[in-house]
């Protein structure tokens, strides 16, 4: 069971976000980067299906600048067995196209069953990457998995949707994107650790791949501002001595002032 | 400009968040739009689109279309497009659409303008204004020069203007070519009772840390019922085995933006709030005053929730009943 395992290294959850004098960009100091939790259950997944076939590799990848690195060696020492770097170079801030274009030139390389992704990064936020490489490859793709099944030559994938679950069955390859609850993944041993660094990471550049999104002339989609939610009004506080007028006068509030009842 | 919105119905109903799409769409071109709707019996549903904003809706009405797969789906969407040539294709931001729109996006060699919450027009070219690092910024984001440009719109957040004395929607039936996909779904098992979802919910009750166990559960559920609201949850009762992920708000659960989103027993840790701060009302139940949730709440009470909380909920059923 070979899989090949896409990361994204994105800031910190608990990092404040501060915004760049360009306006349109994260201003970089003080962030810690972080893999995106989402990719920690992909590659968790991808770990257990190697350990229960008893064979198979299991390949990070990420496209990224230089920092992207320390992520994939987080991953190597999980468990990975090997990893690739697709160097951005100066293209730091690549669309969704341009990424997937990218990841689809390494898994064209190798031999892969799963193609594992968060269902998101928890930086552009879009869940776009993973279904646009299932269309590249033609492949099929189930996205928010929160179980999976493998039988021989085939998945079956609960998939999480408004209310529900689809409980989707598909062959082999796929591509998979991983929600939360799908399992707990473990952490990195010490052993792992001192590990991961005899472990080795293949270089790409992003230049070489031949993909014309990764110049910015050429982006499908750009940021042209970033800002910060604008302040919240100052919150009304309710005295509270009296539970029970304090609730009617939240209510009371909720009818006549703000008009959502 | 031409148009073209997807929409969505599961076992015969449109959704909502289709039709706040395509009314946006009518707003954004001026006029009615053309729409592609793909199912299994879907025909009858087609004219009516005409009030929420379709001059003309592709019917893809096959038995194979009877439960998604995004093989089928993508590909009704694929083929209405080489019909209707459209310079913009907007889909609702569901779990349908966010499985449609990234395929269809590749296939045309193109990406996404994805989960949007404001989207207007500079001319011919679309600008949209979107949260990032989970709501913790939010990016103003165009197509670059890519000629067609596509959006996926958060549901909950356009209004679904309905104008009644439009004219029904022409209706063409759509050839979509074999299907056969390889991702089939099997069965759709729905969760715990039906329940409303947060992230279509117009009205969201959360409880926290501060219900002190899973067994008081009635105590929000009871407040959740006098408002008709879905059920949130904080991350930390998630991961305590308190109640299910699918309740989860914030970072690594879901993005909400609900009219009235009521906070009991939540601190409001950073993730918490990146998942629920753009909420139009927000109300903190909570009795620690420092707690960082009052610094977005609009209303809040300091208090014991064990003794707000019904003490909200009767007066809320006592003013619905006036």
């Amino acid at each position: 069971m070979n899989s090949l395992v896409a990361i994204a290294y994105v800031p910190d959850t608990e990092t404040r976000i501060k915004v760049a004098a360009d306006g349109k960009s994260l201003d970089e100091t003080d962030v810690k980067w972080i893999v995106s939790p989402y990719d920690e259950y992909a590659l968790e997944e991808a770990l257990r299906a190697r350990e229960a076939a008893g064979a198979g590799v299991v390949t990070v990848v990420t496209v990224g600048p230089e920092r992207a690195k320390t992520g994939l060696r987080e991953c190597l020492a999980r468990g990975a067995d090997e990893a690739v770097w697709v160097d951005s170079g100066d293209s730091r801030y690549l669309d969704a196209l341009a990424t997937a274009k990218a990841i689809a030139a390494v898994a064209r390389e190798g031999q892969y069953d799963f193609f594992w992704f968060g269902q998101k990064g928890v930086g552009a936020d879009e869940s776009l990457v993973g279904p646009m490489v299932a269309e590249l490859l033609d492949l099929p793709h189930v996205g928010s998995v929160v179980k999976l099944e493998v039988a021989a030559g085939k998945v079956t994938a609960h998939r999480e949707i408004e209310g529900a679950h689809e409980v989707v069955e598909s062959s082999l390859p796929v591509v998979l994107t991983a929600q939360k609850g799908l399992n707990e993944p473990r952490y990195a041993s010490l052993k792992g650790i001192m590990g991961a660094k005899k472990k080795p990471i293949a270089e790409k550049k992003l230049a070489s791949l031949g993909i014309p999104e990764a110049d910015p002339a050429n982006a499908r989609t750009r940021w042209r501002k970033l800002e910060l939610p604008p302040p919240r009004q100052a919150c009304h506080m309710i005295p509270a001595d009296d539970p029970a007028a304090a609730a009617k006068e939240l209510v009371r509030l909720l009818r006549e002032e703000a008009k959502v009842l | 400009m031409r148009f073209l919105v997807f929409i969505e119905q599961r076992q015969g109903r449109i959704r909502k968040a289709s039709l706040e799409a395509l009314a946006l769409a009518r707003r954004l071109a001026g006029g009615p739009v053309a729409a592609v709707l793909p199912g299994k019996g879907v025909t009858p549903l087609a004219g009516a689109l005409g009030k929420s904003g379709a001059g003309v809706v592709y019917v893809a009405d096959r038995d194979d279309l009877e439960l998604y797969s995004n093989k089928g789906y993508v590909g009704a969407l694929d083929a209405a497009a080489q019909k209707e040539t459209p310079d913009v294709v907007v889909i609702a931001a569901t779990a349908m659409g966010k499985d449609v729109a990234p395929r269809f996006a590749a296939r045309r060699d193109v990406s996404v303008l994805a989960d949007v919450m404001d989207l207007r027009l500079e001319g011919d070219r679309l600008v949209g204004s979107r949260p990032v690092y989970s709501g913790k910024a939010r990016a103003e984001v165009d197509c670059g020069t890519a000629a067609l440009q596509i959006a996926t719109t958060r549901p909950n957040v356009f209004p679904a203007e309905r104008d009644e004395a439009a004219p029904d929607a022409r209706v063409e039936k759509l050839e979509v070519g074999e299907i056969a996909p390889r991702a089939h779904v099997l069965a759709v098992e729905t969760s715990e009772s039906k329940e409303l979802d947060v992230a279509e919910a117009d009205v969201i009750v959360s409880g926290g840390r501060g219900i002190k166990g899973p067994e008081n559960w009635p105590l929000i559920r009871d407040l959740q019922q006098a408002l008709g609201a879905a059920l949130g949850a904080s991350r930390a009762v998630v991961d305590a085995g308190w109640i299910d992920h699918q309740h989860q708000v914030g970072q690594t659960g879901k993005v909400v933006s609900p009219t009235l989103y009521v906070a009991c027993g939540i601190s409001g840790a950073i993730q918490h709030l990146a998942g629920m701060g753009t909420s139009k009302v927000i109300v903190a139940l909570n009795k620690d005053p420092e707690a960082p949730i009052f610094k977005v709440a609009t209303y809040g009470i300091v208090g014991d929730i064990f003794r707000t909380v019904p003490e909200v909920a009767k007066a809320v059923r006592a003013a619905k009943a006036e």
